[in-house]
């Protein structure tokens, strides 16, 4: 009942090829935006911001350009922790030499330059597949990691290794930085991602999309009908570099503010996670990626609510809880549904349909 | 011989010596790799678990004892004072046969006909929640790991290779870790009895039948799920004589698990579906790495190369040769 289409017609090609064809959906994404521009800034303080709002925005972005890549185009890459280190440097070292340079733009450059290194790392791709390739990956994270950590150039020579951010502003108001309020950190990620998520959305239902697509249901036969596999794979390595790329720009220049590279870029910090989220949220799902985004942000502080507020553990040993809970939690997430929520949210949709009388 | 010619052996041989290590922590990858077709991401962590059982038992802790603590407010830490080795490691074994069993039960079984990606993602779930039992079970701190195995430089190789230099010359001998000496004798044994367990007894041949095809070796009356639960329990048997090695050199902690990190390009060089791949793989690592180290990490003044030159290697390696050095030939039909 509440998600019926019947009585709306399609009679033209563009509404044929909307986004969101449904009466339905359009209310809810239109209601959904609403909330997220004209609400939450308003109301948003430094605990929701720090903690959940931008987290969340950051590892949307970087969970839909994972997506892109091994979701879409099916290589699968382990080393988003490297990539999103380059996203951040590269803002680094962009703000130290250029420091007019308005914030939006070094983050998009820096988002280039990630995918630039990617298209480098994604070379491999063209001779090795699955597992191998995977493993292949981790070589970009050590080896990025290792670089911004070992070459003094990259931190501008500072003693501790660590990169901090300087305060730049949009429209006058300061987006990073210490004194940057809350709304306008939130505002600046929500455009963001909101912007880049419909582009992405639009690149996957273009011939690029459906190329990459070809490419990992069976990459022989796509090479056969036509797909040129170097170009397409090589493109999903620079676009999926990109996002996540910006992503990292944004956690470093917005989320962290300061930065040492092994501890925030590490493989079990960023990349593991990032993988998690796109297996939770659904493989080739743009939706699963902001589910999955939101899951994997939200959990480990109910965790940590639930058992040091609730049940008075000391905090070390709430912390191995929490390890124990995340590991058993993915593998009976991967046993009831290896979909991932965006398949339950279609199932939930089907059921509603036809809700309340289903006979 | 010359002194550069000396140091040269020395680095390849302490090369050999630590990919022996590599080796081991490799070989328990590929024969569940082999038997399930999964990529035991969690390798690394029984390695780390296995060795924190084993102090455990050694030390006589109550497991969990800090949570039972926090919660009821009591005071548990040891039973017992110390336990004998031999015991020790036989527990430690019997353990690692019930995890085997446990996770087959609650793990394999649910997912047999999945996505590879999404048995492997299984295994680094498998991987959080065992670090975490294992804090959990026995605490976070570092802990020295003592079987009797001997360390320290090898006095013997010092002498007799002093002698070795021309005369004059500042050469203090070669030093070679006895630890390492007898991690290579101890992973040849494991190695050489791996290989009669299964070219000689039934059990082995039905291992060496599933890792052929699983089908055929269903239609023959071989039952999958047996052989899955005794692969993850060599397995385990070998994560935990490599979780000593590793232990008895740098202490019982988190970054033991990380050696799982370690094996992979040792698995990709070899192919993931060879014993003997492994083993040569690890050898050609652990000697790669040593001479990077010295001889080309001196013209970084970073150093500290070790972090991805095996991945590097491996990588250009697999430009080559996709399936590895010793992998099946891979056959793709459309």
């Amino acid at each position: 009942m509440i998600y019926k289409e019947t009585g709306q017609y399609k009679s033209s090609y563009k509404s044929d090829h909307a986004i969101f064809p449904l009466l339905q959906d359009k209310i809810a994404f239109s209601t959904l935006m609403f909330i997220a521009f004209l609400i939450i800034p308003f109301v948003i303080n430094s605990y929701w911001e720090k903690a959940i709002l931008v987290p969340f925005l950051i590892f949307s972005l970087a969970a839909i350009g994972l997506n892109i890549l091994t979701g879409y185009c099916g290589q699968v890459s382990l080393g988003t922790g490297g990539f999103m280190a380059v996203g951040a440097f590269s803002t680094y070292k962009i703000m130290t030499y250029f420091p007019d340079m308005n914030i939006m733009i070094i983050i998009l450059i820096s988002g280039l330059i990630t995918a630039a290194v990617g298209i480098i790392f994604g070379l491999p791709s063209l001779r090795i597949k699955g597992f191998y390739l995977a493993v292949a990956t981790l070589a970009s994270q050590f080896f990025l990691v290792w670089l911004f950590n070992k070459v003094p150039w990259f931190y501008n020579y500072s003693d501790t290794g660590q990169i901090t951010v300087s305060e730049r502003t949009m429209f006058g108001i300061p987006v990073t930085g210490a004194e940057a309020p809350s709304y306008a950190t939130y505002l600046f990620c929500l455009v963001l991602v909101v912007v880049l998520s419909f582009a992405a959305k639009n690149l996957i239902r273009s011939k690029m999309g459906r190329s990459w697509m070809a490419i990992r249901d069976m990459d022989i036969a796509a090479e056969i009908i036509g797909v040129p596999p170097l170009k397409t794979k090589l493109s999903a390595f620079a676009i999926s570099s990109f996002y996540i790329g910006v992503a990292g720009a944004l956690y470093f220049a917005v989320f962290l503010g300061a930065i040492e590279v092994t501890e925030s870029f590490d493989i079990m910090t960023i990349s593991f996670p990032v993988l998690f989220m796109i297996i939770i949220g659904g493989l080739g799902s743009m939706l699963g990626s902001f589910l999955g985004a939101a899951f994997v942000v939200t959990l480990p502080i109910g965790l940590k609510f639930l058992m040091v507020d609730m049940v008075g553990l000391s905090a070390v040993t709430a912390k191995h809880f929490e390890i124990t809970i995340w590991g058993l939690l993915m593998i009976v997430f991967l046993i009831v549904e290896p979909h991932g929520l965006a398949r339950l949210w279609s199932i939930a949709k089907e059921k509603l349909r036809r809700w309340p009388f289903p006979y | 011989m010359s002194v550069e010619l000396l140091n040269f052996i020395e680095t390849v041989l302490n090369g050999l010596m630590s990919g022996v290590m590599y080796s081991l922590v490799a070989l328990g990858f590929v024969l569940i790799f082999k038997a399930s077709g999964v990529f035991n991401f969690a390798q690394g962590v029984f390695a780390l678990f296995a060795a924190l059982t084993l102090v455990g038992y050694q030390t006589g802790q109550v497991p969990f004892a800090h949570l039972i603590n926090e919660l009821f407010g009591t005071n548990y830490h040891n039973w017992y004072a110390s336990m004998p080795n031999f015991l020790a490691i036989l527990l430690t074994m019997v353990t690692m046969i019930a995890l085997a069993w446990i996770i087959e039960r609650l793990v394999l079984k649910h997912l047999v006909n999945q996505d590879p990606i999404i048995l492997f993602m299984a295994t680094i779930g498998l991987a959080f929640a065992l670090e975490g039992v294992g804090d959990l079970m026995w605490g976070s701190d570092v802990k020295v790991l003592d079987v009797g195995i001997p360390s320290g430089g090898s006095i013997w190789l010092e002498e007799a290779t002093i002698g070795l230099a021309a005369e004059g010359s500042d050469y203090y001998g070669m030093y070679v870790d006895v630890l390492n000496i007898w991690a290579t004798v101890i992973a040849v044994i494991l190695v050489v009895s791996l290989a009669l367990f299964s070219q000689y007894t039934k059990t082995g041949r039905a291992l060496r039948a599933v890792a052929d095809d699983h089908q055929a070796a269903l239609s023959v009356g071989i039952s999958l799920r047996s052989i899955w639960i005794l692969v993850w329990a060599i397995s385990g048997f070998i994560a935990m004589v490599a979780g000593i090695m590793w232990g008895t050199e740098s202490g019982v902690q988190f970054s033991l698990s990380l050696i799982a990190l370690k094996a992979l390009p040792v698995l990709i060089l070899g192919g993931f579906t060879s014993i003997p791949g492994a083993i040569i793989g690890g050898l050609l690592i652990g000697v790669g790495e040593k001479l990077a180290e010295i001889y080309i990490g001196g013209y970084f003044e970073t150093g500290a190369l070790e972090n991805w030159f095996a991945y590097v290697m491996a990588l250009v390696f697999l430009l080559f040769r996709p399936q590895g050095l010793f992998g099946d030939k891979i056959i793709e039909r459309v």
